[in-house]
């Protein structure tokens, strides 16, 4: 089944709110590596300005991809999650997330096209605090492999 | 840590290289900690079964190895803002172990508004596994 272009400019309800507690953001910090106290120390995080600790900058995939699933899962979609590789990532920050946040992922689907037979889907994830403050806009583009099957 | 002044920056320095190890456990813990719970990343015999050499590491796990490199490298991870890559190639990540190496070089200065823009080199095994990978980080 193909990818269905009559998603594209869809906007699906908000999805979360994702609580961000001190335990998840250290968790994340060592998986990727880091050591900055300011993930997992929350007096060098305030000392530099910030509520809580913060969450390391590629975290908010965390959350954009809960918010995907709605789309991603959507059968009317025409996504076969097993043909999916990642393409492209990329944040924009609009002030670090820390722990404390609760935050509500919106999803629109900017494109889809096909090329070489695959369907290149890109999506825009809208993270923000319940209250309404922006945090992050992260765009996604998956490639659902074309072929047999 | 101390963040890196913005005055101490010029187009052209250099960040990095840091040598990055990744084995098997760094993605049972980035799966956890990021949700992601594809098999391809933790299941050797899954991850052949489906056309792979072995367990390759998130796209996103390598994006954010790369990362910490530029947030420790500018002092203060809550300064990154914006980051974005597009994922070449796999990092292959066999029973003993892999490692990529990270390393940058500052693209841009402005000194108005004090975001300095880092391009990202990563590779592994000597082959670079992500593209146009870029990364604004704001000193003062």
């Amino acid at each position: 089944m193909a990818v269905n272009p009559d998603f594209v400019g869809r906007t699906y309800p908000p999805s979360g709110p994702y609580p961000v507690d001190a335990a998840l953001v250290a968790d994340f910090a060592r998986a990727v590596g880091a050591t900055d106290p300011v993930h997992t120390d929350a007096e060098a995080a305030r000392a530099a300005g910030y509520a809580d600790v913060v969450a390391p900058p590629t975290m908010a995939v965390r959350f954009a991809q809960a918010t995907e699933a709605a789309y991603v899962e959507d059968a009317e979609a025409g996504i076969d999650f097993s043909r999916v590789v990642h393409g492209e990532e990329r944040f924009v920050h609009h002030r670090p997330i820390t722990a404390g946040d609760e935050v509500v992922g919106s999803l629109t689907v900017d494109q889809v096209r096909e090329a070489g037979g695959h369907a290149m889907v890109t999506t825009r994830t809208e993270l923000a605090t319940t209250s309404g403050e922006a945090l992050s806009t992260v765009t996604s583009l998956i490639v659902v492999r074309g072929g047999e099957g | 840590m101390a963040v890196r002044a913005l005055s101490s920056v010029s187009v052209g320095d250099a960040v990095g290289p840091v040598t990055v190890p990744v084995s098997r456990e760094t993605l049972v813990a980035y799966a956890n900690a990021s949700g992601d719970q594809n098999p391809i990343h933790q299941d050797e015999e899954f991850a052949r079964s489906v056309g792979l050499p072995d367990v390759i590491a998130h796209g996103m796990w390598t994006m954010g190895a790369s990362g910490t490199v530029v947030a420790e490298w500018a002092g203060d991870a809550g300064r990154v803002l914006e980051f974005g890559t597009r994922f070449t190639k796999p990092v292959v990540v066999p029973q003993a172990g892999a490692e990529v190496v990270v390393e940058g070089a500052v693209k841009a200065v402005d000194a108005e508004t004090g975001r300095v823009t880092v391009d990202v080199t990563t590779t592994s095994d000597g082959v670079k596994v992500l593209g146009r990978c870029v990364a604004v980080v704001r000193l003062d």
